[in-house]
């Protein structure tokens, strides 16, 4: 699971029967200093989520199914929280190459 | 479930038998403005009668075989919708 914002949502009229009825939520992976930034991926909500939310985000198809109640289906990626807070250390700064 | 864009057509006569009657359809990646990210274009059954230039989502790894009737198939990469609108949030909400 990975912490990212939701940034946007996602229309889609025609679309897997599996994925009837879901509302699809753009979300951006949180960046991890000093690493490249992760693209944006498209996740299932089932938290009730909304744009601007800091949210917990699986990616995995055996949690979706469970998460969704439904036979295993073609979701991988799935809010499952909306996150108040995370407490603990922050990520250690990537160490910088010294010389070449 | 990621972003791409269709970019050509792959006709397989012969082809694993799981995979009778499934389009197969070439996709590169995309940002959601639908802007290619770079990466190798791959293949994708396509499930959702998806044309060359449109933009659609993908779903990725085993996922993508549970997307066919039959789950016990070697798909890696599906197209599973035709995007029609992404509204994204205004710069510094979200971001």
């Amino acid at each position: 699971m990975f912490l990212a914002r939701v940034t946007g949502d996602v229309v889609a009229t025609v679309k897997h029967p599996h994925l009837a009825g879901r509302k699809l939520l753009l979300v951006t992976p949180e960046p991890t200093p000093g690493r490249a930034p992760l693209p944006a991926v498209i996740a299932v909500d089932s938290v009730d989520a909304g744009v601007g939310d800091r949210v917990l985000v699986a990616d995995e198809g055996n949690t979706a199914a469970q998460v969704l109640g439904m036979p295993r289906g073609p979701v991988r990626t799935i809010i499952v929280g909306i996150v108040d807070a995370v407490d603990g250390p922050e990520p250690p700064p990537r160490r910088r190459r010294t010389g070449p | 479930m990621l972003f791409g864009r269709v970019v050509g057509t792959v006709v397989c006569t012969e082809k694993v038998p799981a995979w009778r009657g499934q389009r197969l359809l070439m996709v590169t990646t995309t940002d959601p403005a639908g802007t290619p990210v770079g990466g190798r274009p791959f293949a994708a059954i396509d499930l959702v009668s998806a044309a060359p230039g449109q933009l659609v989502f993908v779903v990725r790894g085993r996922e993508a075989a549970v997307a066919l009737d039959n789950p016990e198939n070697p798909a890696d990469a599906a197209i599973v919708g035709l995007v029609d609108d992404v509204h994204l949030a205004p710069a510094g909400e979200g971001a």
